[in-house]
């Protein structure tokens, strides 16, 4: 069997690409490692930026604020077409079923950080949710076929050109490929290196980004994470932006404001890093917006706090932190989002499509795998139409199950739960918030280290049937690889732009620095270089 | 303090057994799982992923009741079960392939593509229903699978409802003539469901209504016609 089109990951950009693919007329298999409704979308809580009408707001505006954002790193053309199509997805999205919020017979919009204008459509602090949820429910009206609980291990491509993956099936321990005239990586970010000083989702481990490193795809500008201003002190749980944008405080123990809390997520952020390095504890205060108006907007944010933080928001100023939340850097695509391997195609948060640049605006990322989910859906199906791919057993599925019988065998001398845990830490004190040249470098030596002690570890549980020591160890393997394109390019980018900031040089430099970090593999071994923007 | 963790494995002799572990105080039961799993015993298994109750990932049955382990807080001497239901693969994992099988059977979607003016009131007509994080606690829960494995099950029902009350909708008739076989007739109103519902939806209720709405568009009960009409006559 030979698909038209194989989608790897079925969270939002995932689906949205399955379905317009298969509009376009192409045979196309979804396959996820969880189910749909289990991926990262599902926790998009503040909406989806959308210039409904031009009255109060208008396309320019978005496009504006979204290019300031960026910090000079986005794409204009990339920018303009999605802002363009923004009302059309909001439509499309209505037209399916899902239920936003209204306000006077509209869809409500509220103002996030960094937007000068309420261009964020939800549905109450359950955004991400509903419009999965009415994604998946389309889906299944439409027949889209999926294939779940299969984890995605590599690209099979030959010269260049990609002709399907190999997958492991989760539930068996088998590997299997499935073979495609085009295939779209929808995987999702890379958080999860930070653990448990990330927002994210247990899922967020960057598998699609590191098998497309491992096939020869560029990354880029993988130094720019986001930080989000508002995680729960002990869990790092999301307190939605929601909360300041309706005009939340952030204070100090001693009830002291310290920062204008509608600036974007990295200006807020570090603010907050800097008061927690004084030594001041800090706060979302947001007991002033009243029991009615939480109850209606963030019952979800306060359901939160009571359990993790065992604080009431009614009551008290919630505990918080920055966590990491968003990965802009990714799998480096062209305006048709397609990447530097013929016919493969990447978009999401895993993907570098350059509409966030340099730091993202809240509201834009569910847009993203609406508008260029469909994009990329299209694409593929189109090229499909005039491409072959032989029915055959590939090499790299052979292989592939041939790594997978070795790691059963692995002597597993060193814990990779410990080194974990310790990679979350290490990486959350030195590329976190602030960066310097030593820490970043100290960083990268230990991060080398684990590379090299991979085949020392291994996994305890050494059946084949579900086995999530497994998938967690070959998890790990793909962080410690992501880990190391992160660190060189921090390390190359001497310069403070958007999320990535630099101590030891807190100055933007265009003049070197306008240009994107470029990261590859050549013979396994990891090469960097910059790709200056033209204006 | 401790929980026990009944652990299955079809390969192993006995296929179920009970293991004790004992964890710190305080933490969730997602938490303390990952705590076994890192530090004590890496062959349990489970499944997670958001840690805040929205990815529907994680729901298992404490002493006997459903709940979503993040959000949780374990007590001394737990007993932690995989859902019930459907087929357990392992330890805590249950294959969803059933469940989820419901939501085609069921139409669980908008028939036709489309768009009219909605308000507040219309909006809220689905909100609590469209809350749905497909946990699938609700159908661990329901009695009514021991006798009819084919049964719809509540969310399935519930997902129904949030399409038949939707303003865009078109063919409602169509929507409730997808849930009368092995549908609304084979509840028993029970109420396990919305019991144990992490997202305090109401599944018993909205069958009620569909069982109105079935009523509206003409179709009754089979199993109140059948002892109704012959018999009575004047």
């Amino acid at each position: 069997m030979i698909y038209d089109v194989l989608v790897i990951g079925t969270g939002g950009a995932g689906l949205c690409a399955a379905l317009s693919a298969k509009e376009e007329g192409a045979k196309v298999l979804a396959v996820g490692k969880s189910y749909p409704t289990r991926s990262q979308t599902s926790m998009a809580q503040g909406g989806i930026n959308a210039v409904l009408s031009e009255n109060s707001d208008t396309i320019f505006s978005h496009i504006k604020d979204t290019l300031n954002s960026s910090a000079g790193l986005a794409d204009k053309r990339v920018v303009e077409y999605v802002c363009k199509e923004a009302p059309k997805a909001i439509q499309w999205l209505d037209s399916i079923g899902t239920p936003f919020s209204r306000e006077n017979g509209k869809i409500a919009q509220r103002k996030l950080g960094g937007s000068n204008a309420p261009r964020a459509c939800y549905a109450q602090d359950y955004t991400g949710l509903k419009i999965l949820h009415t994604l998946y429910d389309f889906s299944i009206k439409e027949g889209i076929e999926f294939l779940d609980e299969s984890f995605f291990l590599n690209l099979i491509v030959e010269e260049n050109r990609v002709k399907g993956a190999t997958f492991l099936d989760i539930k068996t321990s088998q590997v299997k490929q499935i073979l495609s005239k085009s295939v779209i990586i929808a995987t999702g970010g890379y958080s999860k290196i930070y653990k448990d000083f990330s927002t994210n989702s247990s899922h967020a481990t960057g598998d699609g980004l590191s098998a497309a490193l491992r096939a020869g795809c560029r990354l880029s500008d993988m130094e720019f994470i986001q930080f989000h201003p508002t995680a729960l002190k002990k869990s790092s749980v999301l307190i939605s932006e929601a909360a300041r944008g309706a005009g939340g405080f952030l204070i100090n123990q001693k009830g002291e404001r310290f920062v204008d809390e509608l600036l974007t997520r990295d200006e807020v952020s570090r603010a907050i890093y800097n008061e927690i390095e004084k030594g001041n504890e800090v706060f979302l205060d947001i007991r002033h917006l009243g029991k009615e108006f939480i109850e209606k907007n963030l019952p979800q944010e306060r359901k939160l706090s009571i359990l993790y933080e065992g604080i009431d928001p009614l009551k008290e100023p919630i505990p918080i932190k920055p966590a990491a939340h968003y990965t802009m850097g990714g799998i480096d695509v062209d305006e048709n989002l397609e990447t530097s391997v013929e016919n493969l195609y990447a978009v999401g948060e895993c993907a570098n499509a350059k509409l966030h640049g340099a730091n993202r605006l809240g509201g834009n990322s569910l847009l993203e795998i609406i508008v260029l989910g469909k994009l990329a859906g299209k694409n593929a199906a189109k090229r499909a139409k005039e491409s072959v791919v032989e029915d055959k057993i590939y090499e790299k599925t052979l292989m592939d199950a041939n790594f997978i019988k070795g790691v059963f065998s692995f002597p597993n001398k060193i814990d990779f739960y410990e080194k974990r845990d310790f990679l979350s830490k290490i990486f959350y004190r030195n590329v976190g918030v602030y960066r310097e040249e030593m820490g970043l470098k100290g960083v990268l030596s230990v991060v080398r280290q684990m590379q090299r002690e991979l085949s020392f570890m291994g996994i305890k549980d050494k059946s084949p049937l579900y086995n999530t020591n497994l998938i967690e160890f070959i998890e790990f393997g793909n962080m410690i690889e992501l880990a190391e394109t992160i660190l060189v390019s921090a390390i190359s980018r001497n310069e403070s732009r958007g999320a990535h900031f630099r101590v030891d040089y807190p100055q933007r430099d265009d003049e070197k620095f306008l240009a994107h970090t470029i990261t590859w593999k050549e013979d396994g071994v990891l090469c960097a270089d910059f790709k200056k923007i033209k204006n | 303090m401790k929980i026990e963790i009944r652990r299955y494995h079809p390969h192993f002799e006995p296929k179920y057994i009970f293991m004790s572990y004992e964890i710190p105080e305080g933490l969730t039961l997602l938490e303390a799982l990952e705590h076994i799993k890192s530090k004590l015993d890496s062959t349990l298994t489970f499944s997670k992923g958001c840690r805040s109750g929205v990815c529907g990932s994680c729901a298992v049955r404490v002493n006997e009741k459903e709940v979503l382990a993040c959000e949780y807080r374990v007590k001394d001497g737990d007993k932690i079960e995989a859902l019930k239901a459907s087929e357990v693969v392992r330890d805590l994992i249950v294959d969803m392939k059933k469940p989820l099988e419901t939501l085609k059977r069921a139409k669980t979607y908008l028939s036709e593509q489309n768009i009219v003016f909605m308000n507040e009131e219309d909006e809220k007509m689905t909100k609590k229903q469209s809350d749905c994080i497909l946990c699938s606690s609700c159908y661990s829960s329901c009695p009514v699978f021991e006798t009819n494995p084919d049964f719809l099950g509540p969310f399935a029902l519930t997902r129904n409802y949030r399409y038949v009350v939707d303003k865009r909708e078109t063919k409602k008739k169509e929507k409730i003539e997808a849930i009368l076989q092995n549908g609304i007739w084979d509840c028993t109103l029970c109420g396990n469901c919305t019991e144990v519902c992490p997202q305090g939806i109401d599944p018993k209720t909205d069958i009620m209504m569909l069982q109105s709405w079935a009523a509206k568009f003409g179709y009754q009960n089979p199993n109140i016609a059948n002892f109704g009409s012959f018999g009575l006559d004047f």
